[in-house]
């Protein structure tokens, strides 16, 4: 049987850190999906207000989440020296969706901000929804790369 | 993927499935508590509610997979015993805290708006939180590995 791996302690805070702001990242992009792809084909008045919980967590939720991961990777890399280390495939399938979901957040955001103005704004709402399935797609891709380290 | 791999795979996914779907059901709650028709803002939280059964069920069988598997940990171990009664605490404080929301729901707009100003209710649901996050924190720092 394999041996238990232990991590130094000086990589523990920044790692938690990261994991806690891409749990984060995730919970908030489960709320934007459900929300904004439930009311796909609804225009009613419960309907209106799911689309703009959708919209407000993108803005308040999705964004400071994913900062908290991006700022955590970037301190956990340096305090594991990884980049002294060369780039291995865990890392970068790491960097690769980040770098999309960081993408697909700039874009969600302005059409959020933009679909909180507007009256109708079923469009917007199944662009952001599958834009935020896609996100969630690449980063349980990211969790198998983080946990499984393909070399 | 060897053994090792695959069960702290399903582990992981699983923590993240708890977390992520506390998250969501706290970005809700927060909304919902300032709406006027609360109500309409709950089916946010359906896949959050399948997340949360789901994670919490792969936490538990592949973390204790895992630690049968490896050598150096054992089940009896300080900071493990702490996540699996933290795990507990967390299942069961969520579970209730979950249960007085639905049955609001079902009451009504007043009664869920008045729910989820409710201070048992709250404390239920940040205690099962913080039991999750400091689950999390056992996971990273290992004391006493």
């Amino acid at each position: 049987m394999p041996l238990a791996i232990i991590r130094p302690d000086d990589w523990n805070l920044p790692l938690f850190l990261h994991v806690l702001g891409a749990m984060a990242v995730m919970g908030t992009l489960l709320v934007v999906a459900t929300s904004l792809l439930g009311t796909w084909r609804r225009e009613d008045a419960d309907a209106a207000a799911l689309r703009r919980l959708g919209f407000w967590t993108v803005i308040s939720g999705v964004l400071p989440s994913f900062l908290v991961m991006r700022i955590g990777a970037q301190w956990v890399a340096a305090a594991e020296s990884l980049d002294e280390q060369g780039e291995a495939a865990w890392i970068a399938i790491g960097y690769i969706t980040t770098d999309l979901g960081g993408l697909l957040t700039l874009v969600s955001l302005v059409l959020a901000a933009i679909g909180l103005r507007r009256a109708s704004n079923r469009g917007l709402a199944r662009a952001v929804g599958v834009m935020a399935v896609v996100v969630l797609l690449a980063y349980l891709v990211a969790i198998w790369a983080m946990t499984v380290k393909p070399s | 993927m060897n053994r090792y791999e695959t069960l702290l795979f399903l582990h992981v996914l699983g923590a993240f499935g708890m977390v992520s779907a506390t998250t969501a059901f706290w970005v809700v709650m927060l909304a919902a508590r300032r709406s006027e028709r609360p109500t309409a803002l709950m089916p946010a939280t359906a896949t959050a509610r399948i997340a949360v059964v789901a994670g919490s069920l792969l936490t538990i069988v592949f973390g204790v997979w895992l630690t049968l598997y490896l050598d150096g940990y054992e089940l009896w171990d300080g900071w493990i015993l702490a996540a699996l009664v933290l795990w507990a605490v967390s299942g069961e404080t969520g579970r209730r805290g979950g249960a007085a929301i639905e049955k609001a729901r079902l009451a009504g707009d007043d009664a869920l708006g008045a729910t989820l100003r409710d201070r048992r209710t709250l404390f239920m649901l940040a205690l099962s939180t913080i039991a999750v996050l400091t689950v999390l924190v056992l996971m990273i720092w290992k004391p006493g590995a």
